[in-house]
């Protein structure tokens, strides 16, 4: 750690907002995922100019920055993957406006997603965006990677709510695109921007949509003998435009294990479950309802159950949403992968990953969005025993190119970052690449923000020292 | 001709064929934009085509313009040069459909009509009900970033354009996004596609999610008010209820007048939405009935879903519209629907037969400003005795359009000083104002050129710093330079002088 950057950090945000010490920096280099960064300090800003201010001195002294909400993405995106400055933007969270006649928000980059939630309620709105760690993830850190959650497949990710941003670039220039209304003249920069996973620049502001609370929620729970019976369902819901509010699928291995940590509800016996919200006016909750119970029961669903109350419905929504905790029971880590596939080939994508399983001697849970078509494969591992962190790691790239090869997409919501930037080849081109260095280059030509993320290392920023993550920090589990 | 013309058509012509290249000069004429003529024009087959033309071009400096079946060319500036028009008709097959999933993928070429009438074999469709439909293509929907009422509930093109192919300024075929609803992979170039007047790019092919059509048909619904806020407050009333309306415009009197007495010149496609027969190719909208109150302001709403939805949406529409003193309401039926929803469709098509010069707007502000906006326009159209109109949408877009009676040099005058004051209150309302259509002669006003047609602005500052107050313009030259390193995709037409 250059000691003159240091010195400077501190003096520009005082002792409090500065940590660089090895003990401290630990905490700060792992997120959701299973990558690892060490960072050589990381700072605390509470405004827009200290944000501006410490790109500016990580700029002088040639040292890379990146920009860290709550830490809970899942591709390494808020890693610092060359070491350098790490930006935290736990401080920066207030919500600054709620204009409910224009069902606008204006919030900082560290307003954790449900607070504004919670905080929208009693003018009978939302931020429709509700990614599983809701709780604790932050709007910056959703910008940042275009977040999902289960309730997109009617209302769209983060980029559908996002109007304006105020952004600080590399060179720490403070910038605003986009407006509070929407249709900003011009080229739709809030739209480049949200899910460029913090290459392009640091969001320090972001003017939200909030969308208004349905009159009627209906949750139904669609239980099945087999795993193809629900994901034909899936298909038939699609088909027939039934369209849900959420329509996600646990299947019976995934399930059992939620249930043992959360008893939500879930029979332990059954092969899979589909939660399905409907949303909306009452007259047409209970027509979609009954559309949906008529398909799951045609597809021999041995039950559909309907929520009938607030406290059963928040119930099974904890159930899905805490999953991926409950696994953690299982295994000392687990894997969660995200891949994204035409809806109209669930069952086979789903018989497929069954067989890679089997063939690297994998059990594979799954738990994910059905109603899109994303996917959420898990894969159990030791850390610790490298030989099967290895062959976890090539059947999720089978996983993964299998749901390429159907017309599908690398990550559906988590993001490339670190994680699945050298899989970018098969999808895109040379000149593909070419056109996105440019728009990167157009941005952040040094490189210093975010380096290592989205482009495969031999196509990104020419020559970058990913260092090898220190002995002890990678044996510990 | 210039021998140097006829020799890049000839060379152009050993690219793709010389079937493909025209420099016959009324060929050309039908291409000209804002008056602009171009030397060449081609019709390439294929993305590969288009790269070979546009490598062609960047190596000869040959400013290019893509253009689909010319419906909106005349939004933005003159092109600062304009050698070869790049007519994209001939792109014109949907390469891929799953509708299980709900995707389609669409060569840029092909109307939206024909593509929604495959769309409306599955019982589903695009919800771009965009001015001149039946004519309009699915790259200049895309690339003009021209609105629909349906954006109430649908959104507009970015909440649904899930990916695209496009050549660069480099000459290669690039891609971004992809054919699923759901993916991050990537910068999403494509959403920089929509509005960029083919400044960016030239688009080979767009991805989409579809819809489903509405399962029991739909119905329209208009409620008329004396005045502004009468409409206005109805509008509230339905957005903070449980009613989530397809569509929610307010028309003004003079607009609804227009509705009334005229019929757009663009004929009707033969399918909009499934099940929807109409009765021959060629047909034009049907007249509205004498029920439709012209002197009065409108409040025109669709709605969709099963026969108790229906049944609801009418019965509290009606309600509330009589709550907030509406002199009339009235559901629309097959009947009646069509004409009304075709001509809130055509408004800006309609506005500009109306006039000889007309002026278009287009003003995004919060819908909370929309009252003392509506009576600044109204002030600024009377000091300088112009004929208005005006078709706001409920998410705050608004369309004003300026539409005097005749061309002169007095008018001119006076239409170049109302669109000056109409940038100065749009800034002063912290919103923003873009000149949609106006005739040449007014574009080329030194004022405007420096303002390139976007406000905020304001008289007070020095000419040239308008541009700047564009949120982020510096940032749009820099992806300007990264897709077009030689600023040869129709130069000058865009915001901040792209």
């Amino acid at each position: 750690m250059n000691p003159g950057l240091l010195h400077e950090l501190t003096k520009l945000l005082g002792e409090d907002s500065v940590l660089h010490k090895l003990e401290d920096l630990f905490l700060y280099e792992y997120d959701g995922s299973v990558e690892r960064g060490l960072p050589d300090v990381v700072v605390f800003p509470t405004t827009t100019e200290h944000v501006s201010q410490c790109v500016k001195l990580a700029a002088k002294y040639e040292v890379p920055v990146v920009g860290r909400g709550a830490g809970t993405g899942l591709s390494g995106g808020a890693l610092a993957r060359t070491g350098g400055v790490m930006l935290v933007f736990a401080r920066m969270n207030h919500i600054l406006e709620i204009d409910s006649e224009n069902q606008r928000a204006v919030v900082q980059p560290g307003v954790v997603n449900y607070e504004l939630t919670r905080a929208a309620e009693p003018h009978g709105l939302y931020f429709a965006p509700d990614p599983s760690s809701w709780k604790s993830c932050t709007i910056g850190g959703n910008v940042a990677e275009n977040a999902g959650g289960p309730h997109t497949l009617a209302y769209g990710v983060t980029t559908n709510h996002v109007t304006a941003l105020e952004l600080v670039l590399p060179d720490g220039e403070i910038v605003r695109v986009g407006s509070k209304h929407g249709d900003a003249p011009g080229y739709d920069l809030a739209g480049l921007f949200v899910g460029s996973e913090c290459t392009l620049a640091l969001v320090t502001e972001i003017t939200v949509k909030l969308s208004r609370q349905p009159e009627a929620v209906k949750t139904l729970l669609a239980i099945f003998d087999f795993v193809d019976d629900a994901a034909e369902s899936v298909v038939d819901i699609t088909a027939r435009a039934i369209t849900p509010a959420a329509c996600e699928m646990l299947d019976g291995w995934t399930l059992r294990t939620v249930e043992d940590y959360i008893h939500a509800g879930f029979p332990m016996d059954s092969a899979a479950v589909l939660l399905i919200e409907v949303e909306g006016l009452a007259e047409a909750v209970a027509a979609q309802a009954a559309a949906v119970n008529e398909v799951c029961s045609a597809h021999h669903a041995r039950e559909v159950r309907v929520a009938r109350d607030n406290a059963e419905r928040e119930l099974l929504w904890k159930g899905r949403k805490n999953a991926f905790g409950a696994l953690g029971r299982l295994a000392p880590s687990n894997y969660v992968l995200d891949g994204v596939i035409p809806r109209s080939k669930l069952p086979q994508t789903l018989r497929r990953i069954h067989e890679i399983g089997t063939q690297f001697g994998f059990q594979i849970g799954n738990i994910f969005h059905a109603g899109d078509g994303n996917l959420h494969p898990i894969v159990l591992y030791d850390p610790r025993d490298t030989a099967q962190f290895e062959r976890a790691m090539q059947a999720s790239a089978e996983i993964i190119r299998y749901c390429l090869e159907v017309g599908g997409a690398l990550t559906g919501e988590h993001g490339v970052g670190m994680e699945k930037s050298e899989l970018m080849p098969l999808v895109f081109s040379d000149a593909d690449f070419s056109l996105m260095r440019r728009v990167h280059d157009a941005f952040n030509p040094d490189c210093l923000l975010n380096p290592g993320k989205i482009f495969p290392l031999s196509k990104g920023c020419g020559e970058i020292r990913v260092r090898k993550p220190p002995v002890e920090a990678a044996s510990r589990p | 001709m210039t021998a140097i013309s006829m020799n890049f058509a000839a060379r152009l012509e050993s690219l793709i064929g010389p079937s493909r290249i025209s420099n016959d000069a009324a060929a050309c004429a039908c291409y000209a934009v804002d008056e602009v003529l171009p030397t060449a024009v081609a019709k390439p087959t294929s993305a590969e085509e288009v790269a070979e033309i546009v490598r062609f071009a960047a190596l000869e400096k040959l400013a290019l313009v893509p253009c689909g079946n010319r419906t909106k060319l005349a939004i933005g500036m003159p092109p600062s040069q304009y050698d070869v028009a790049l007519d994209m008709t001939a792109l014109n097959q949907i390469p891929h459909y799953d509708p299980g999933d709900l995707t389609v993928s669409a060569e840029v070429g092909i109307p939206l009509a024909k593509l929604n009438s495959v769309l409306s074999e599955h019982k589903q469709f695009l919800p771009l009900l965009v001015p001149w439909y039946s004519r309009s293509t699915v790259g200049g929907t895309i690339a003009s970033g021209i609105d629909s009422p349906l954006r109430q509930f649908y959104g507009t093109a970015r909440d649904f354009l899930i990916g695209a192919e496009f050549v660069d300024g480099t000459g290669h075929l690039c891609k971004s996004g992809g054919r699923v609803v759901k993916n991050v992979t990537g910068y999403d170039l494509h959403k920089l596609l929509i509005g960029s007047l083919g400044t960016l790019a030239v688009i080979t092919r767009l991805n989409f999610r579809t819809f489903p059509a509405p399962i029991a048909g739909s119905r329209g619904f208009v409620a008329s008010f004396p005045n502004a806020e009468g409409a206005l407050a109805l509008r509230r009333t339905i957005a903070n209820s449980s009613l989530t309306p397809l569509t929610l415009d307010i028309v003004s009197p003079e607009l609804a007048q227009i509705f009334a007495t005229r019929t757009p010149a663009t004929p009707e496609a033969t399918t909009v939405f499934a099940g929807e027969n109409r009765a021959a190719d060629q047909s034009f909208l049907q007249p509205i009935g004498d029920w439709f109150n012209p002197r009065e302001w409108q409040l025109c709403a669709a709605f969709a879903g099963t026969t108790e939805v229906l049944d609801r949406y009418a019965r509290e529409l009606t309600l509330v519209a009589e709550r907030s003193r509406a002199t009339s309401t009235a559901i629309l039926g097959d009947t009646t629907r069509p004409a009304v929803w075709g001509r809130l469709r055509e408004s800006l098509s309609m506005l500009l037969e109306a006039s000889p010069a007309t002026v278009i707007f287009k003003i995004s502000v919060l819908p909370s400003h929309h009252a003392a906006l509506f009576t600044n326009l109204q002030h600024i159209a009377e000091r300088a005795t112009l004929p208005r109109a005006l078709i706001a949408r409920a998410g705050g877009t608004v369309y004003f359009a300026l539409l005097p009676a005749s061309v002169n040099e007095d008018t001119t005058a006076r239409l170049s000083q109302s669109i000056a004051q109409i940038f100065d209150l749009a800034f002063a309302a912290g919103s923003y104002a873009s000149l949609l259509f106006a005739p040449p002669a007014l574009k080329e006003r030194t004022s405007l050129r420096s303002q390139q047609l976007v406000a905020p602005a304001s008289s007070r500052l020095p000419a040239n710093s308008h541009a700047e107050l564009i949120p982020g313009v510096a940032q749009m030259r820099r992806l300007k330079s990264a897709f077009d390193p030689q600023n040869i995709f129709v130069p000058g037409r865009f915001a901040g002088g792209i």
